[in-house]
Parts: C-alpha cells; sequence; structure tokens
C-alpha cells in the first residue's frame, strides 16, 4: 500500500547522500515483517527514479526472514507469517529479526 | 502515497482551520520550520546530510533506516510536545470506525478538562474538523489529497497552525486506513485503534501490524451488540495474540457506556510540564 511513499524515502535519502553521482544499483534490506511488500518496492522503483540520478539502476532486495523469542518459555522459532505466535502459545514474542527496512549500499558509476 | 491506492508525495497537502485560510503544508515556518531545520541539519542520527565526495566506481555503504528521515520529524515532533507538557495521541481506524465520533463526544463531556485539541487527517473536506469544532475542541483540518497517511511533516505543521495549550491532550485523527498508518511515526505518545463490532472480530488477525501497534484498542459501536453476532472473547483473544499488551475498552460514543473510563485513560497519560 504504502510502498510508493516507502520507494520515495529510499531515492530522497540516495539523492541527498550521493546528489552528483550516477547509482547504477541500490541494495535494500527488507524483513518478513516490516510491513512493506518488496515486489510492490520494485514495481514504484522505476516509476520513481525516473529523471533522477537513480534512473536505470537496478534494484537489489534481500529479505530476512523473521526470527522471534518467546518471552515465556524463551524458544527461538521462526513466525510463521505476520502473527508471531509460540508453539507454547505464547503471544508475547520478541521479533528478533524480519522488521528491517534498511538502504544498506548503493553502486556508483 | 500508495502502488495500490494511487496516492502521490507531499504534494496537494492542505492544512487549516474551519472556514480559515489555507496553509501549504510544506511552506517553511513556525515548528514544521524548525522541523525541516533539525531535519536538514541534523547531527546526530546517521543519516545526516554528508554528500559523499569522490564515489565514483564504487559500493556506498549507507547502512540507513528508510523511514529515518520521517523518524527524525517525528522525535523533534514528540520532543516539542513533551516539553509542552502535551499528550498526543496517534488515532487510527479502518473509515467509519467511529473515529470523529468518539472526538465529538469526548469533546462536549471532557474537552474542557482534557484541554482536548484535535488534528484530524482526511483525503479532503474539512467536515470533520466542522464537527469537532462545532463540539467546542480546537481543531486543524490536514487534507493530504491523494495521500492515505499523515506523516511526522504534516503534524509538525499542523501543529504549528493549531498551537495547542501547554498540558493539553491532542489527538491526531489519522486518515481512515488499518494498513499503511502503521508505519508512520507522527511523534505520538501512545497509538490508539478503534475497531468498531459492525467490522467483524477479526480485524486484529487481519491487520497485525496496525494492531501489534497499538497501545489501547477501543472496541466501538458496542450499543449494538445485540443486533450483531460479534464474537467479543474471539476479538479479545485474536487482539492478544497480535500484541499482548494492547489494552482494550469497550465504548460507545452514542449510548456513552466506557466513555468515562476512556477519559480517565487520557487524563492518567497527560505528562506533567517541564
Amino acid at each position: 500500500m504504502h510502498e510508493l511513499a516507502i520507494t520515495e524515502s529510499v531515492v530522497e535519502a540516495v539523492t541527498q547522500r550521493l546528489p552528483d553521482a550516477r547509482v547504477i544499483c541500490v541494495r535494500l534490506e527488507i524483513g518478513a515483517m516490516s510491513g512493506v511488500v518488496a515486489d510492490s518496492v520494485r514495481f514504484c522503483f522505476d516509476l520513481v527514479t525516473d529523471g533522477t540520478n537513480l534512473e536505470g539502476a537496478r534494484l537489489e532486495i534481500s529479505e530476512p526472514s523473521a526470527r522471534g523469542r518467546c518471552r515465556n518459555c524463551g524458544a527461538e522459532f521462526e513466525p510463521d507469517g505476520p502473527i508471531a505466535l509460540c508453539s507454547c502459545g505464547s503471544a508475547d514474542v520478541a521479533i528478533l529479526a524480519g522488521s528491517e527496512l534498511r538502504i544498506m549500499s548503493v553502486e556508483v558509476a | 502515497m500508495c502502488a495500490t491506492c494511487g496516492c502521490e508525495d507531499g504534494a496537494g497537502v492542505r492544512v487549516q482551520r474551519p472556514g480559515g485560510p489555507v496553509h501549504d503544508a510544506h511552506s517553511p515556518d513556525g515548528l514544521v520550520h524548525d522541523a525541516h531545520d533539525h531535519d536538514s541539519h541534523d547531527h546526530d542520527g546517521p543519516a545526516h546530510q554528508h554528500h559523499d565526495g569522490d564515489v565514483a566506481g564504487r559500493t556506498v555503504m549507507l547502512q540507513q533506516k528508510v523511514l529515518a528521515k520521517n523518524d527524525r520529524l517525528a522525535e523533534v515532533n514528540r520532543a516539542w510536545l513533551l516539553r509542552q507538557g502535551i499528550l498526543a495521541i496517534n488515532l487510527m481506524s479502518s473509515p467509519g470506525a467511529g473515529k470523529t465520533t468518539l472526538l465529538e463526544r469526548t469533546a462536549r463531556e471532557a474537552g474542557a478538562a482534557l484541554g482536548l485539541a484535535v488534528i484530524e487527517g482526511d483525503q479532503e473536506t474539512t467536515l470533520d474538523a466542522g464537527r469537532i469544532e462545532a463540539a467546542g475542541a480546537a481543531v486543524v483540518q490536514i487534507n493530504t489529497g491523494a495521500g492515505c497517511h499523515l506523516d511526522a511533516a504534516m503534524v509538525a505543521q499542523g501543529l504549528r497552525v493549531l498551537d495547542p495549550r501547554p498540558g493539553s491532550v491532542l489527538v491526531v485523527e489519522n486518515v481512515g486506513n488499518l494498513v499503511c498508518p502503521a508505519l508512520f511515526d507522527l511523534g505520538e505518545q501512545a497509538r490508539v485503534v478503534i475497531a468498531s463490532v459492525t467490522e467483524g472480530a477479526d480485524k486484529p488477525v487481519k491487520y497485525p501490524q496496525m494492531f501489534r501497534a497499538a497501545d489501547l484498542v477501543l472496541l466501538s459501536k458496542v450499543d449494538l451488540l445485540p443486533y450483531l453476532d460479534f464474537d467479543a472473547a474471539r476479538f479479545a483473544a485474536d487482539l492478544k495474540g497480535v500484541s499482548p499488551r494492547a489494552e482494550i475498552l469497550a465504548i460507545s460514543a452514542t449510548s456513552g457506556e466506557g466513555m468515562p473510563a476512556w477519559y480517565d485513560w487520557l487524563s492518567q497519560r497527560t505528562p506533567p510540564r517541564s
């Protein structure tokens, strides 16, 4: 849904950091529990980079899977989908990984 | 701002009091000027505005949060609000869950005691701001145009126009949407999500991102329960599965049921003035 705004934030951040460079690749990390759909970001990317110094850049997205630790029984597990529920029945789960929404690096020509 | 619903960027965002002049949401004056200033001269985050020099032909590590700019602006809002002793609530729900009706009754019954002030967010019209003003609370309307959520910069501009009194309770009524607003910190101290009984009991599991971030869930329109097959126990259990720490209050802004508990919840959280 909000992926256009998210993609615009990526492009704005990169153009502010590297206003004069021709960016040929952008690497993002979008975790499974980040609330952002990587495919939608891919869909928006060409649209948003058009006319910027990121135009034509390749987009590489890594999608770390989710990891949670149950605060009740201490077990670590991979939540199945966006709702983290431990097999002991507890929903009191600390999310260790999967909520990432980061610009990792860019490659410049 | 969505691929799906066709939202655009900040262009076209308008901020106004009911019947008052329209402010361009990104005009650089007042509190939003401070916010933008902080943004462009920020030196304490990894995302601050260094322009990297000779970078040709190499990989540049950025390692920054995508929403770093919004998060920085939200922190500016939060610090300003806390200095003023203002309790800021980000009120979210689907369209029609009863956000404005809740605030109308709150304004009439407890507006003076709480010092209630409201920032209304809608894509279009000042209808909601008109309702809140008629109920006696200070209000500004933010129209997001095509935007599907409020962001921290819009709220900063809303604060500049609203100029809420120190020690007041500020409720930011977000754009009706159970998806996009969940990701955008506005600088609030607490998030309140309304789920109405007419929407069905399955909303927490259908929209976990939104409910996971909630400090309080208001189950609204409970005066209609006799006419519905809403499973309140399932709703509570599902909510606990998504957000174990969220409190639930059952309310009806029509009958008044549960409203005193909501007013108490707000007044207990009003920060001391510094």
